[in-house]
């Protein structure tokens, strides 16, 4: 909604992945295409459809910020400076898209997790920098409350 | 079209061999294979050789530095982990197609330890364990939930499988490990992403594999059709759009397909196959190729591992050779190896291990991203 979100915790923030689109007003979101032919939504931009071949007729979109934990993992082990343990998540999102991301305020627990548990993205500050000191925004999804 | 045969095919043991290079691992294969047929480098019309580490560096040629520089075409293949069988089905074609012959197909891959994937892009920051997880366990271990949430496949199913290939590989004195290892090891073991521990991930090894193929009439002229193996079918796909594949791999889709072309080509069934070499990666991986290559309903796959439908002496073996879990997964020689595997099989030659009566048998590989490569061997009466 355009004017009705305060845009100073993003302010100066890099998107973490093309995707993540941080207008100069209004929240935070994911953008995904669809494809005017078969009408199959897909996660970014993209300039043609991956299910039909169509060249022409992709279509950006803001994709929802609900949907459904389709599957995860618990990582364990992972490369030397990310913590452990964390879900990796995929879920889909209400409306067509797929995407994958931490899930957070959750135990990380196979008991805790449910598939196709309602799930939300929220987004946040990166808790990493690049070389040159910029900071991201990034997504995550968490327990829809 | 000729039918294809196999008349020589050998694997190094596999294991750790940072003293030497990929070159020589492939050399040394690649002479064992032309022992096995009784042929030399100089008979060979082409190479086909496989390699992921090092694809931009040659190595077919460099491994005809080693062991004869004939001049013969070489064609280098990068596959992901079907990058072996693409090189050992690129061989086949041409002999099909009638512009060679005889040739040599390899496969070598020399390893480091410890996690594959989850690299990130150069630009920003990385993401991994930001944005999920990459990693190969991380990737297989989601494929192996989504079999249990549709299906109910249980960890302990999971871990099962690993516990079968591990025992098995202690009849393999090529497999990198020959130990047993019960189930509370393999459960117990680093958990490393839910639900694969450490005992539930393909080894990293340094291999080598190769086949010397050739046609019917060049079998027959060199009165190598004895203890000839049968190409019956081969098959590659690459995965077809799914709703969730460009953020979920997807290894089912393409391994359905192609296994429904393989069956076709060679004329078979999944009853007729009477072993299976197929891509266990990770355990998750293993449970879901029983259903997708027909081997059974996916639904009963948890049950299969339970009731050793696919152990050595059950209905349908999967993976005696020990599998990428214990016998090692050099990823460009996996294709050959597993070929290898079923060949041992198909001309009583497996000792202990032995699938008794052994007539019709599948290799399975899966290159992540994703390529699947499906071949159908017969014994040849």
């Amino acid at each position: 909604m355009p004017g009705n979100a305060d845009n100073s915790e993003t302010a100066g923030l890099l998107p973490v992945v093309p995707f993540l689109k941080i207008p100069d007003e209004g929240s935070p979101y994911l953008e995904g295409s669809r494809c005017s032919e078969c009408n199959t939504t897909f996660l970014g931009e993209r300039s043609n459809c991956a299910k039909c071949g169509s060249r022409d007729g992709l279509e950006s979109l803001p994709l929802a910020n609900q949907g459904e934990l389709y599957v995860y993992s618990i990582v364990c082990r992972s490369f030397p400076g990310i913590e452990v343990p964390y879900v990796s998540a995929i879920v889909d999102l209400e409306g067509g898209g797929t995407v994958k991301g931490n899930l957070i305020n959750i135990d990380p627990k196979p008991e805790k997790i449910k598939m196709g548990m309602p799930v939300e993205v929220i987004y946040k500050k990166a808790p990493r920098k690049d070389a040159e000191g910029n900071e991201y925004l990034t997504y995550y999804f968490q327990p829809k409350s | 079209m000729s039918d294809v045969y196999v008349i020589g095919i050998d694997m190094i043991k596999f294991g750790r061999f940072p003293e030497t290079s990929v070159p020589k691992l492939g050399a040394t294969a690649a002479h064992l294979a032309l022992d096995d047929a009784g042929l030399t480098i100089n008979d060979m019309q082409a190479l086909y050789s496989g390699n992921l580490g090092q694809a931009g560096a040659m190595v077919g040629q460099r491994i005809l530095a080693e062991i004869g520089q004939t001049g013969v075409p070489v064609v280098n293949c990068a596959n992901a982990c079907a990058t072996g069988a693409t090189a050992f089905r690129e061989g086949w074609m041409s002999i099909k197609a009638g512009v060679y012959d005889m040739v040599l197909c390899v496969g070598t891959e020399q390893m480091g330890k410890g996690l594959l994937g989850g690299g990130g892009g150069g630009k920003g920051i990385p993401t991994e364990g930001l944005l999920g997880s990459g990693t190969m366990p991380a990737v297989f271990a989601e494929a192996g939930m989504e079999h249990q949430r549709k299906y109910g496949t249980t960890f302990e199913q999971f871990a099962k499988v690993s516990v079968k290939n591990h025992h098995h590989s202690t009849l393999n004195p090529k497999a990198m490990y020959q130990i047993e290892t019960p189930l509370e090891t393999v459960m117990g073991a680093e958990m490393i992403s839910y639900p694969n521990t450490k005992l539930m991930c393909s080894v990293n090894v340094d291999g080598a594999a190769a086949a010397v193929i050739c046609s019917e009439e060049k079998a027959r002229q060199l009165g190598k059709l004895d203890r000839a193996v049968r190409v019956k079918a081969s098959v590659l796909t690459s995965d077809p759009y799914q709703e969730r594949n460009l953020q979920m791999p997807d290894v089912n889709t393409c391994t359905q397909r192609a296994a429904k072309s393989a069956y076709e080509m060679a004329g078979v069934g999944p009853d007729d196959i009477d072993l299976v070499e197929l891509h266990d990666c990770f355990a998750t991986a293993e449970i879901l190729h029983y259903g997708n290559l027909g081997l059974g309903k996916p639904e009963d796959a948890g049950r299969m591992v339970d009731e050793g439908e696919t152990a050595l002496g059950g209905r349908i073996p999967v993976n005696v050779s020990g599998g990428l879990l214990s016998k090692g997964h050099p990823l460009g020689a996996t294709g050959i190896a597993n070929i290898y595997e079923i060949s041992t099989h198909l001309r009583g030659e497996a000792g202990e291990r032995q699938v008794e009566g052994a007539r019709f048998g599948m290799t399975h590989v899966i290159g992540l991203g994703s390529a699947c490569a499906i071949h159908i061997l017969e014994k040849v009466d």
